[in-house]
């Protein structure tokens, strides 16, 4: 397995290679024939060491590969650690990247980049899976790092648009705000353990429970805590929690493709991922599970809202996303890690399947992404419709589709959870779970049905088979995929050997028995009917009167202008902390840099010596007899001195 | 029969004749050559006066050399010296000031 596994995680990077150094030599089908192999390969062995862990559940493996470097007694491996999580991660990672890349063949066809695309998705595919199949934190933090780059990579993919480049500047900025909280977050593990294995790790987790480190004189806190602290930090970054998610709508600046695979379903998931693998620390620490779950409730509910005013086909769908990563906090605040993974995974299902779908609307209307100027393409597009359609209502939580059954598992965590802040974290889901269902059929109706707001209507038409199969393949484990592994991997203990978990009824608050009796049981929760409810709101506002939104957004003008304006997120970043930062920038370059180092160093050392010359230099007469003198004088001295010291 | 610190006393002198020669002397570069042979001629003095006092010949031998190798010095001195006069019409130890730049 341990071949096999290796395998797996090395052709995406040998065929994403192969395409960005030599496919644009070769052709375009040579290109995305190599990265579909490639990736088809990874998954293959994927969902074969998938399907061996389920014959076997004891299956494990733990083993470095090589020797990275060793350091005053520290060694610092690359490893691959095969558990049950990494295992499910890998196929949900490499079936969507799969599916991209076919999608991809249809929707980047006229791209002049098209070769690099190529190369970018499989690089990326291949800081994924080292990503998760990491055994120790540094290896983490590098495929981090990886899938980062080539997240700002392919934001900025179409380098000659202005927004694009800004937006891929401010990913990559905001990124490294919370990539300094992770790496700070290692540095206190590695400090007072000594290791950065997993299992090292949380073999000796009472140490870091035990130690203090002191932040100003006289005030301590537990290493636990601002371990679990500072993780958390970097998850913030990658997962586009609320204050850092203002990268994550921006970067629909890239390809519709990158959206899905990287947007939606595997890289910001990477935080959610982080902290399930980590979950053996967080549960030392209830204040830092209290933070995961505030943290996440807001962002949840917060980004819902913002969804609701969103214009943008895509921008709809990302602040959806970072709405999803914020119940998915909130599952592992309430220490139910299995929900939150498996929410993880439906999550990437719908997700991209929406995201795909979307594309093929954006390539139908030549890049128009303005849902005001869509509608009614049902009757043109008749599959990416039902496919929409299927997203749609896994997203809001539709029972029996594989959303309602990780999203409701969730919440029930919630509500039978006594952790502190969720009660409150449990009303912001609810109302998000209202709030999900308006905008998401907002979207859903102002695309597909109602009038015709565009131009050229006879030239609408499906898109190619090459769109569409993706679409339809994605579609399938949106609605079945919690069937047969929701009791497993929710109730049953699929994730015990890598995650830490409690056992579910004192998680739940009720015996599980089956799908089916889980399905009749939410009906007597409110989730189903808010949900419902939402899309009655969605279905008046823009179907029955289209005129009523209008009127709302008129009567509440300052609500609305808040939520257009995006909760002044960006106008405080922008005008507060950008703006300050370039002024003490401008100090530290005027004063440090220019009067400093400049004037007082490296002119200041030339003019100093240049002054003390033009005084010694006149010691320098030229005449023989004095340089006759000095050296009798010289030798005088000397010669005293041998005789003294004698 | 004089002792041997007479002559030592003597070469002294001579040495120190020629050390504030060359100090002293602001005019010409062949009282400058003059000076150096001086300094040998007191450094000889001390050879000639050992060799004598302590029974040895190898003092004497040295001077020989040392006698030689200053007559060849002069002459390649004295050569030098005609080229700068060629070159600058002057051997006015003052005016020789190019170390200077």
């Amino acid at each position: 397995m341990y071949e096999l596994s290796l395998i797996a995680l090395i052709t995406p990077l040998a065929s994403g290679l192969l395409a960005g150094l030599i496919g644009s030599k070769i052709n375009k089908s040579f290109t995305h024939w190599i990265t579909t192999l490639g990736i088809f390969i990874s998954f293959s062995i994927s969902c074969w060491i998938l399907v061996e862990v389920f014959l076997n559940p004891s299956l494990f493996l733990n083993q470095n590969i090589y020797e990275w470097m060793s350091i005053a007694g520290f060694n610092f491996k690359a490893g691959i650690l095969i558990d049950h999580l990494t295992v499910s991660m890998m196929a949900v990672v490499t079936f969507i990247s799969l599916m991209v890349h076919i999608y991809s063949i249809g929707y980047m066809h006229d791209d002049p980049g098209y070769h690099r695309f190529f190369c970018y998705i499989s690089l990326f595919t291949f800081a994924m899976l080292l990503l998760v199949m990491s055994n120790n934190l540094l290896q983490l933090f590098f495929g981090w790092e990886g899938v980062g780059l080539m997240s700002y990579l392919l934001i900025g993919f179409w380098y000659k648009k202005e927004s694009a480049i800004q937006a891929n500047f401010k990913a990559f900025i905001v990124n490294r705000v919370g990539d300094m909280g992770l790496l700070l977050g290692i540095a206190v593990i590695f400090s007072i353990i000594g290791s950065l294995d997993y299992e090292t790790i949380f073999n000796s987790s009472t140490e870091l429970v035990k130690a203090k480190i002191s932040i100003t004189n006289g005030y301590s806190v537990s290493a636990i805590t601002l371990a679990c602290l500072l993780l958390f930090f970097g998850a913030m970054g990658k997962s586009a929690q609320m204050p850092l998610h203002v990268w994550l709508p921006d970067s629909m600046e890239g390809p519709t493709p990158i959206s899905a695979l990287i947007h939606a379903a595997t890289m910001v998931t990477a935080g959610v991922y982080m902290v399930a693998r980590m979950s053996p620390l967080f549960e030392l620490s209830s204040v830092a599970l209290s933070v995961v779950l505030i943290v996440g409730a807001t962002t949840a509910l917060c980004a819902g809202l913002l969804g609701i005013v969103m214009c943008d086909i895509k921008r709809i769908i990302a602040y959806s996303t970072i709405s999803q990563l914020g119940y998915m906090m909130v599952a592992a605040g309430v220490s139910a890690y299995s929900a939150s993974v498996f929410h993880l995974m439906t999550h990437a299902f719908f997700k991209s399947l929406l995201f795909l779908a979307a594309g093929s609307v954006i390539i139908a209307l030549h890049h128009e992404q303005d849902i005001r100027k869509m509608g009614g393409l049902k009757q043109y597009m008749p599959i990416t419709y039902l496919a929409a359609l299927i997203g749609s209502l896994s997203l809001i939580g539709f029972p029996g589709f594989a959303g309602f059954f990780s999203k409701d598992a969730l919440i029930e965590a919630v509500a039978h959870s006594s952790t502190v802040g969720s009660e409150f974290a449990y009303y912001c889901v609810l109302i998000g779970v209202f709030v999900t269902a308006l905008y998401t059929f907002r979207f859903l109706f102002m695309v597909f049905h109602g009038q015709s707001r565009f131009k050229g209507r006879e030239k609408i038409k499906e898109s190619s088979w090459v769109i569409l199969i993706p679409l339809i393949l994605l579609s399938i484990p949106s609605i079945l995929i919690a069937w047969p592994t929701f009791g497993v991997l929710v109730f049953g203990d699929f994730f015990s050997d890598s995650i830490r978990q409690i056992s579910s009824y004192e998680l739940f608050g009720f015996e599980y028995q089956s799908p089916l009796s889980f399905l009749i049981h939410s009906f007597s929760g409110p989730v189903i009917y808010l949900s419902v409810i939402g899309i009655f709101a969605a279905w008046v506002g823009y179907i029955k009167k289209p005129e009523l939104p209008y009127k709302i957004s008129n009567q509440f003008t300052t609500i609305h202008r808040v939520l257009v304006n995006k909760f002044y997120f960006d106008h405080f970043y922008e005008n507060v902390i950008a703006k300050n930062t370039a002024k003490l920038g401008s100090v530290f370059w005027k004063f440090g840099d220019i009067k400093i180092i400049d004037d007082f160093l490296v002119n200041g050392t030339a003019i100093r010596i240049q002054k003390l010359s033009t005084i010694t230099k006149r010691m320098q007469t030229g005449y023989i007899y004095h340089y006759a003198l000095m050296m009798v004088i010289g030798l005088s001295l000397l010669l005293a001195w041998v005789i003294i010291k004698s | 029969m004089l002792a041997l610190q007479s002559y030592l006393t003597l070469a002294a002198i001579v040495f120190a004749i020629g050390v504030m020669g060359i100090i002293i002397n602001r005019k010409n570069i062949i009282i400058l050559l003059m000076c150096i042979e001086l300094l040998l001629l007191a450094v000889n003095f001390n050879f000639i006066a050992f060799s004598y006092f302590n029974q040895d010949i190898t003092g004497q031998i040295f001077v020989f050399f040392i006698l030689t190798v200053a007559a060849a010095e002069a002459a390649i001195g004295l050569a030098i010296l005609v080229v700068l006069y060629r070159n600058k019409d002057s051997i006015d130890v003052q005016e020789l000031q190019t170390l200077r730049e």
